[in-house]
Order: C-alpha cells, then sequence, then structure tokens
C-alpha cells in the first residue's frame, strides 16, 4: 500500500464520477448540534472500488448518504460526473437515485412482504435498463432462492438479495453501507464476493462503508475517515479476493 | 402485477383483521347514505310522478254547503286551473268480524269516470257504474286489513239509515297516500276507511243535492298560492268554510313529506358519525404501518422511489380499504334501501313504488368513502412523503415518556410500574386517546338513540292514554247537538261516565302568521280528557284566555300572554281576541284549549257538545258498541284501546328492526375502535411486552398492561357516550320536532344500562382477541426483530 496526499483539492482527476468539496454536515438535534462532517473533499473514480474506513459515529455513513443523493450537506458541494447534486432539488435527486444509483444497506432493507424477485422487480420495474430479476439473483447466487420471502432467507442471502436489488438496474454506482455488518465472516464474505463481482464484471464504481479493517484489503483505494474528517487515502496495489480476507 | 402494489396487498392482507373492521365501519357509514338517500329518491320520485299522473290538488277546503253554481266562481280565480267540488262525509260502518264500529269517509266521485282531481288508480275490481247508488270503491288498505274484494259489502249508517255498500272495486288515490283519520296517532286501517261513492247518491243521502261540502282546487304553474287561498275563503265564507289550505297541510302529503324530509336529514347526517370514526381509525392505522415501514419507505426511496410514487403507495392502501367498504357498503345500502322502501310500502300507498339507485347516489357514497379515505390518509401519507430518507435508515427514537400529571402531583407511590406504564403512554398520545373515546362514546351514543325511543314512546302512550286522555271512546257527532245529547250518551250500556266534548273549527292569526285548527272547550276540573303540563301533571284551566301548545305558540310566534285573533269558522263566525294564558307540551298536533262556558259564550250558544268522552265498562263494551253502530249522530268512534294496538304494532315492526341494526352498528364501531387501538398498542409495545415477559411477568400480568389502556378509554367512554347518546337524543327529539307530532326526551335508566353493557361487551369481545395474539406472542422472535 502506498500512502498519498489525502488531498489534492482545486483538481479534478480525469474519469472521477464523484467530487466532493467542502462537505459539512450538522445535525440539529434540538438542543445539541452533531457535526456529523466537518468538511469533507473526495473523488471517486470511475470502475473504482473504494472502502471507507472508520469507527462508528466517523460520518461516513453520512458520507454515503450524502454521494447518494439521500440527504443534503449543510455545506459544500458534490458533483456528480460533472453535474452538481447539491443543487439539484428533490426530483432531481430522486432521478439521480433511480437511474444511477444502487444501495445496499446494514440491514438489507428487503421489504418484507416480496419475494426475492418481487424485491428485485421493485427496482428494474421503475429502471430504463434493467437486468431482469432473475439474472440479478443469479449474479448474486440466489437463483434458486427466488420465490423465498426474506424472513425465509439468511442474513447473508437477504443482503445478497439487497445487492441483487441494488445492482439490477446496472447502476453506476453502487453504494454499501456496512454490508456485511450484520453478518457472520462465512456470510460476509459471500457477499463481498458478490459485490466485487459486479464491480469487476459490470465495471461499476463501488463503494463500500464498513468500520472492518480487513475489508478494506479488497480495496483499490481505502478513505479513513474520523470524526468527521478524511484522515487519509490509501491506495491498494494489491488487492485482496474477498475469499482471502480474515477477520 | 407490480412487486410495489402486491406488496400494498400482502401488508393489507397481514393486518386484515384491522382493515376489515375500518371496511366495516365505513361499510356502515355508507350503507346509511345510500339507504336512506336511495329510499328517499325513490319516495319522492314517486310522490311527484303520482301527484302529477293522477292530479293531486294544490289546494283543499272544507265548508258545510255550497250550491253547485259556486263552483264556476272558484273556477274563475285567475291561476285556478281545475276545480273539484265533492261531498264528503264521515259515517260508522259494521264490519263483519268486528265487534267495535269503523269509521268510513265517503269521498263524491262522478258516476262516469272522467280526469278527476286526485283521481283513483284502480288496484282490482272496476269503478262505480251509473245508477248504481249503493256501488263504492274502497281504498286498498282497509280492503285489505278487512279481506275485502270486489263483492262484498259493508254496512254503513247513512243519515240515519242503514245501508249497505256494495265494493265493486279497489283503489288508491294521491289523496290518502298515507290514510291516517285526523286526530289519530298512527293509521289504523282496520278501523278507517276511505270510500268512494257517486256524486249523485251520496248527495242524495246527505241532503246535499245541488250542492257540494268539500273543493279541490288545481293550481296553474306559477299562479300564487296565498292569493288563491284568500280567494278561495272570501267565496267560501257565506257557506261556511272551514279555511282552505295548501296542500302542504292536507294530513296525507303532510305525514308523507315530514317523513321524507326526515330521511333526507338523516341520510345526510348518520352516515358522517360512521365516515368520521373511519377516518380517525384509517389515520391510527396508516400512521402507525408507516411509522413500522419507516426503514421500508427510506429502502424505496433510496431505490429511486419519488415522493409521489411512495405517497401514492399509501394513499392507495386508505382508498383500497375504504373503497372496498364503499362498495360493499353501497350494496349493502341497496338492499336495506329495498327493505326499507318496502316497509314504507305498508303504510304509504302507492300504485307504483319502484326502487331507484340513483347515480348520483352511488357517486355521493364513493365520493364520501374517498373523502373518508382522503382525511384518514392524509397525516400518514404527508409523513411518509416528509420521511427524509437518510434518517429512516435509522431506528426511531425511543419514544419520550415523562411523569403523568397524577404521577406529578405526588401520587406515584400509589401505582404499581404497570399501572404507571399505562398512565404514562395515555399521557404521552393524549390525542390518540381522546379519539378513541370519542369513537367509543359514538357508539355509546347510537346505541342510546336507537333504544331511547322506546323510553320516548312508553312515556309518550302513558302520559297520551293514562294522564291525558283517560276516556275508552272518543264520540265525534256529525253535527254539534244540544246539551241532552250528553245524558242521552251517557245513559247508553255500558257508559260509566260521559263529558262533553266542544270543538270548533278555527283560524288563529297572530300578525301576518296564521293557522288552522280547532279550539277544544274544556270542562271544569275534568277526570277524562284534561290537558298535561310538561311534567305530565293536569293542567287547570284558566277561567280567561287560551292554553296553546307550545308548538303552535312557536308558529305563530306568540309567548305567555300574547295576544291574537281566533276567528271562529263555525256558526256565526265571531272573530274573538284571546289571551294565550299558559302553554303546554303535547306530543299530537298544534290544540287549543279553554274553558268550556267561555267557549259557549263566544259562539252564543247554550251547553252545545259536538261529541262526548265516555269511560266504559268493557265488559258490556260489545253491546256499546252495537248501539253506537246504529246511532244516525255518530260520524266517528275513536277507541283508546284501538289506537294503543295500533301504535303498538307498527312500532313494533319498525323498532324491532331499527333497534336490531342500531346494536349492529354500534358494535361494528366499538369493536373497530377498540380492537384497532388494541392491535396497534400491541404492535407498539411487543417488544416492551415481550421483554417483561423475560423478566417474568405473567401473560395476565402483561395483558393487563395493554388491555388495561383500553379498559380505561372504554370506562371512560362509556359515560361520556351516554352523555353524547343523550345529546344525540335531544338532537333527534328537535329532529322530529314536527307540527305534526313530538317526542319526549326521555332516557331511561335501562336503556343507559343497556348501551353501557353493549359497549363494555364489544370492547371485551375485541380486548380478547388481541388477548389471544398477546398469548401467542413468541418472545424469542419478538426480541429478535428490530424496531
Amino acid at each position: 500500500m502506498i500512502e498519498v496526499e489525502a488531498a489534492r483539492q482545486g483538481t479534478v482527476a480525469e474519469g472521477a464520477v464523484f467530487i466532493a468539496r467542502g462537505i459539512t454536515k450538522i445535525y440539529d438535534m434540538g438542543e445539541v448540534q452533531v457535526h456529523a462532517l466537518r468538511g469533507v473533499d473526495l473523488e471517486l473514480d470511475g470502475g473504482e472500488l473504494t472502502v471507507l474506513l472508520g469507527p462508528s459515529g466517523s460520518g461516513k455513513s453520512t458520507l454515503l448518504n450524502i454521494l447518494g443523493g439521500l440527504d443534503v450537506p449543510t455545506a459544500g458541494q458534490v458533483f456528480y460526473r460533472g453535474g452538481e447534486l447539491t443543487a439539484a432539488d428533490e426530483k432531481g435527486l430522486t432521478r439521480y437515485r433511480r437511474h444511477h444509483v444502487g444501495f445496499v444497506f446494514q440491514f438489507y432493507n428487503l421489504i418484507p412482504s416480496l419475494t426475492a424477485r418481487e424485491n428485485v422487480a421493485l427496482v428494474t420495474e421503475i429502471s430504463p435498463d434493467p437486468l431482469s430479476p432473475e439474472e440479478a439473483l443469479d449474479l448474486v447466487g440466489l437463483g434458486d432462492r427466488m420465490d423465498h420471502f426474506p424472513a425465509q432467507l439468511s442474513g447473508g442471502q437477504q443482503q445478497r438479495v439487497a445487492i441483487a436489488r441494488a445492482v439490477a438496474k446496472q447502476p453506476d454506482v453502487l453504494l454499501c453501507d456496512e454490508p456485511t455488518g450484520a453478518l457472520d465472516i462465512e456470510t460476509g464474505v459471500l457477499v463481498l464476493e458478490a459485490i466485487e463481482r459486479v464491480n469487476r464484471e459490470m465495471g461499476t464504481t463501488t463503494a463500500v462503508i464498513t468500520h472492518n479493517a480487513a475489508i478494506a484489503e479488497m480495496a483499490d483505494r481505502v478513505v479513513y475517515l474520523a470524526d468527521g474528517r478524511i484522515a487519509r487515502v490509501v491506495n491498494n496495489d494489491s488487492k485482496k479476493d474477498p475469499r482471502e480476507l480474515r477477520w | 402485477m407490480r412487486a410495489i402494489h402486491r406488496k400494498l396487498l400482502r401488508d393489507l392482507w397481514q393486518i386484515k383483521g384491522q382493515v376489515f373492521a375500518i371496511a366495516a365501519v365505513i361499510g356502515v357509514g355508507v350503507a346509511m347514505f345510500v339507504a336512506y338517500l336511495s329510499t328517499f329518491d325513490s319516495l319522492s320520485g314517486t310522490q311527484r310522478a303520482y301527484y302529477e299522473r293522477y292530479r293531486f290538488g294544490d289546494v283543499f277546503a272544507s265548508l258545510k254547503r255550497a250550491p253547485d253554481s259556486l263552483q264556476a266562481r272558484l273556477a274563475e280565480i285567475p291561476g285556478v286551473a281545475q276545480v273539484e267540488a265533492r261531498v264528503v262525509a264521515e259515517v260508522t260502518l259494521d264490519v263483519e268480524g268486528m265487534t267495535e264500529p269503523v269509521t268510513g269517509r265517503l269521498v263524491s266521485v262522478p258516476e262516469r269516470k272522467t280526469a278527476i282531481l286526485n283521481d283513483l288508480s284502480m288496484i282490482e275490481g272496476r269503478y262505480i257504474e251509473p245508477g248504481r247508488g249503493n256501488e263504492v270503491v274502497v281504498t286498498e288498505g282497509f280492503a285489505l286489513a278487512h279481506g275485502l274484494g270486489p263483492g262484498d259489502s259493508v254496512s254503513a249508517v247513512i243519515n240515519g239509515r242503514s245501508r249497505d255498500l256494495e265494493i265493486v272495486g279497489v283503489a288508491l288515490s294521491p289523496e290518502f297516500i298515507y290514510t291516517i283519520r285526523p286526530g289519530a296517532l298512527m293509521p289504523d286501517d282496520a278501523r278507517f276507511g276511505v270510500f268512494w261513492m257517486s256524486r249523485k247518491a251520496l248527495a242524495n243521502a246527505f241532503d246535499m243535492e245541488g250542492g257540494f261540502n268539500d273543493v279541490v282546487l288545481r293550481l296553474q304553474p306559477g299562479a300564487s298560492e296565498a292569493e288563491i287561498i284568500a280567494r278561495t275563503d272570501d267565496l267560501l265564507k257565506k257557506y261556511g268554510g272551514l279555511g282552505a289550505m295548501s296542500r302542504d297541510f292536507q294530513i296525507s302529503n303532510w305525514y308523507l313529506s315530514s317523513e321524507l324530509k326526515q330521511l333526507k336529514g338523516f341520510g345526510t347526517v348518520v352516515p358522517f358519525i360512521f365516515l368520521g370514526v373511519a377516518a380517525f381509525l384509517l389515520n391510527v392505522v396508516l400512521t402507525r404501518i408507516v411509522s413500522v415501514q419507516r426503514e421500508q419507505i427510506a429502502a424505496l426511496k433510496a431505490l429511486g422511489y419519488s415522493n409521489l410514487e411512495v405517497g401514492w403507495h399509501y394513499s392507495l392502501w386508505s382508498l383500497l380499504v375504504a373503497g372496498s367498504g364503499g362498495v360493499v357498503g353501497a350494496m349493502m345500502g341497496r338492499n336495506m334501501g329495498q327493505g326499507m322502501l318496502n316497509m314504507y310500502n305498508g303504510y304509504f300507498r302507492f300504485p307504483f313504488l319502484e326502487y331507484r339507485l340513483a347515480p348520483d347516489v352511488v357517486l355521493g357514497a364513493l365520493g364520501i368513502s374517498l373523502l373518508a379515505a382522503i382525511v384518514g390518509a392524509s397525516q400518514a401519507v404527508r409523513g411518509a412523503v416528509k420521511l427524509p430518507p437518510a434518517e429512516a435508515m435509522r431506528p426511531e427514537p425511543p419514544a419520550r415518556y415523562r411523569k403523568t400529571l397524577v404521577e406529578r402531583l405526588g401520587t406515584e407511590k400509589w401505582f404499581s410500574q404497570p399501572a404507571r406504564m399505562v398512565l404514562r403512554n395515555l399521557e404521552r398520545q393524549p390525542l390518540r386517546a381522546l379519539a378513541s373515546i370519542i369513537g367509543i362514546s359514538c357508539s355509546g351514543g347510537l346505541l342510546v338513540i336507537g333504544l331511547f325511543f322506546l323510553d320516548s314512546i312508553e312515556v309518550l302512550l302513558d302520559v297520551q292514554f293514562n294522564i291525558a286522555q283517560r276516556q275508552d271512546i272518543t264520540l265525534t257527532f256529525v253535527e254539534p247537538r244540544s246539551s241532552g245529547a250528553l245524558f242521552e250518551v251517557s245513559r247508553l250500556p255500558g257508559v260509566v261516565s260521559a263529558e262533553p266534548a266542544r270543538s270548533v273549527p278555527v283560524r288563529l292569526r297572530a300578525g301576518h302568521l296564521s293557522r288552522q285548527t280547532a279550539v277544544t272547550g274544556l270542562v271544569n276540573d275534568p277526570r277524562l280528557q284534561r290537558v298535561v303540563s310538561s311534567d305530565y301533571q293536569p293542567v287547570e284551566l284558566p277561567p280567561e284566555g287560551v292554553l296553546m301548545t307550545r308548538k303552535l305558540a312557536e308558529i305563530l310566534g306568540l309567548q305567555q300572554g300574547s295576544v291574537l285573533t281566533v276567528e271562529v269558522l263555525e256558526g256565526a263566525r265571531p272573530v274573538k281576541e284571546a289571551v294565550v294564558a299558559d302553554l303546554v307540551d303535547e306530543f299530537m298536533g298544534t290544540a287549543v284549549y279553554m274553558d268550556m262556558d267561555a267557549l259557549h259564550r263566544w259562539m252564543r250558544e247554550g251547553s252545545n257538545l259536538s261529541g262526548a268522552y265516555l269511560q266504559v265498562d268493557s265488559y258490556h263494551a260489545d253491546a256499546l258498541y252495537a248501539h253506537l253502530k246504529s246511532l244516525p249522530s255518530v260520524a266517528g268512534v275513536a277507541l283508546k284501546s284501538a289506537a294503543i294496538d295500533a301504535f303498538n304494532n307498527q312500532m313494533d315492526e319498525m323498532m324491532g328492526v331499527f333497534i336490531f341494526f342500531n346494536i349492529l352498528f354500534a358494535s361494528i364501531i366499538t369493536i373497530g375502535v377498540v380492537y384497532n387501538a388494541a392491535r396497534i398498542s400491541l404492535s407498539e409495545r411487543s417488544r416492551e411486552l415481550a421483554s417483561l415477559r423475560v423478566l417474568g411477568f405473567t401473560r395476565g400480568e402483561i395483558s393487563s398492561i395493554l388491555l388495561g389502556e383500553l379498559a380505561l378509554i372504554t370506562l371512560v367512554a362509556i359515560p361520556l357516550g351516554l352523555m353524547v347518546g343523550y345529546g344525540f337524543a335531544a338532537l333527534m327529539v328537535t329532529a322530529f320536532d314536527t307540527e305534526l307530532y313530538r317526542f319526549p326526551l326521555v332516557v331511561s335508566s335501562r336503556t343507559f344500562g343497556v348501551s353501557a353493557l353493549v359497549v363494555a361487551l364489544a370492547a371485551t369481545f375485541s380486548g380478547l382477541v388481541v388477548r389471544r395474539r398477546l398469548d401467542h406472542l413468541d418472545l424469542v422472535e419478538v426480541l429478535k426483530t428490530r424496531e
């Protein structure tokens, strides 16, 4: 691993999908103000698999939510492929999420009343150029569980359905929030494999949030977050296969 | 089907109990709306068509006797389109199978059928034939009550001679859709019938050749009714005119129109109680669903579903529930409406009466279900739309509790921990608790209005027949008779005591307001016919002035002490000024009373009487009836027992159905409210309750925490519901406060008790259903799931 300068302010990297400048996010909790992000600058390159690593409370989920158009920063700008996300209205953000972003959540957030296939169909039905739900589920190795409801699937299987759901629209970016946070190592590895495969085969720009340092080893680049700031960014020259990861 | 719609259907299915309960409440509201308004439509449409086709008169007048030549002068009044002069007489009938006398009204018709006003529609048999003076056509109700038809005959005492009337046909007339004898509480087809007879024969029998004593006018469109009535009165004055009146006061039309008004009123008010409750239930349930599905909403938004789509998804939830309730309700309402119409068909008689469900009623029904859905869903849908997706990813923060007011007052040590949980939970969501209380109160209120009619009617009958009218029989003479008649009557077999009755037709005027009614003279310290005050005590008659029904005073804008003008429409037609000495609350009509002697002085007559009140020894009743049937001077015989029977029959039939539906509907509301409240508490608190189970609390103990809250709500709601019910009853009494009749506002403890019991039972039932779920609470599963 080679450490690089954290900040390359003022320049725009070639092929950068995301450029974030001075992102600050303050939550107003009534009596107290919580500074989740304190001026973050970041770029994510096309096709790259980035791991955002940090302890809980470091602001990584907030950052991911802002990149994914789920939240807006209190200050700062975010550009997606040259367009300014932070200037988009609610409709624009919805359109952005709908057409470009795939989300994977820590607790899967599957719709319990829909089968695996239907959970994926939820997305394919509103996307312009989706995979079929069957293809998407095959991609994550769940071709034989398509008609199971979430309650009939293990945690790892549920998360893989969530990944299938996220990639079915063939998104430009795949954002994963602690995808293995609720899973044991074996199922966690299966999930990571699925993410890695999507990144590799479909070329989807991928960001994975985790507090698990071991996962960083499968990334092209690791962004360390602490206390709402980027502590350092590390380029990983010796990416590991998820099967080699141990924690 | 789209995946998101599948989600919707499966979500609904998962809480099918609640969905069903809400849909049922909406269904009932819509059913009532459809039933009442379609019945209103059908009846009023039929009324209009019937009046039009059979030329129902616009102005009606009775008089003593006028020559036929007057008919032409009436026709010359500008605006009069058609004049129908008739001979009308009341006679006593002897009908086979009935010991007591029956009153018949004979109405003349031309010997050859022409297009007369209030024309007959023949149901059976034929019209009378010229030259056959004994042939009559009879009303359908009377024919059915006695099993009479063409070929049968009844015996009538006409001008002192017994005469057989041969029935050749059975018919209906727009004049007698509601065939009630004036002054009676209820129609009684067995004891009052209308017969149409040849004008010539009737005139002959009653010395009316070349004359008439009743006239009906039909007006041209746009004619001024008030002016025509005034000019008619002028013309008839000389001939003993009893005052012309608009069809609004024609008794059959009056009852029918009053019933129609009530139907419409109910149809536009009552359903909204149900829809209000339904909207509240939708709100509570949907708000809970949005809260439970927080993370699903977040996921949907993250996946690219727009706020509009998410909002629509939850709106659709509400629309489906309300829509299905509305559609089923509309179908139920159709059946109920047909049933109601059939019931009405028993005492309003139309030659044709078709049930009609107008498209606008159906649209209205769907509209109000939609309204309930929108009102009920709006808050929750707004919540779902506004939910920021990033925030929704995180579980909801723990609810904020604090010590309740009761505890803060220093009574804390009195409450066990579970009791504190109950109290704090109630205080944390006071609006929801309040809304539940209001919902349950409404059902209590509905029960009270369903049952209070029985109390009201009981009091009405008691006051009317035990305190006010203590006579067994009221006789009416054909003509007022001298004082000797009372002696004659009192010597009839079986008569224990007799009191004179004297009443004269009058027109009362106060300023520009006027009404036609009768002034009844009462003897000093009467023992039979008495006037009763609002506390149901006999009123002492003032020596001067008149006693007046409060309703009449209201109509004429009079108060105690006001002076009014009384135009007597009989004899020398004196015009007098009189003071309103006192007001009385009576249940029927708009009567005016005065001292008998003072009335005689007005009339410049001796102790004349127009009828008599008789107390009868029931052992000799049959002998008395036989005598009365043959007395030529008697025009009508009204029996108290028959009136009570008729009243009770009618009420039993209607009230039974009415009360059954009320209890059913009120229970639906209570179950809907309590069941939903319990299910939502269970959903919100299953983790908490499961934790308590793990800590060693028994099932009974955790049930008491959950159900204790509902029990508390129900306990508060019951007395409130009884008060609401009393208020509803008061509204009902006001709604029924008409010139024709009024109901006393009486709610017995029995009614309150039964209402409270039904609410408590419905609440307990709902509680038990939820308790069963609580017993099957899977501890491990509940604790594992993340809220």
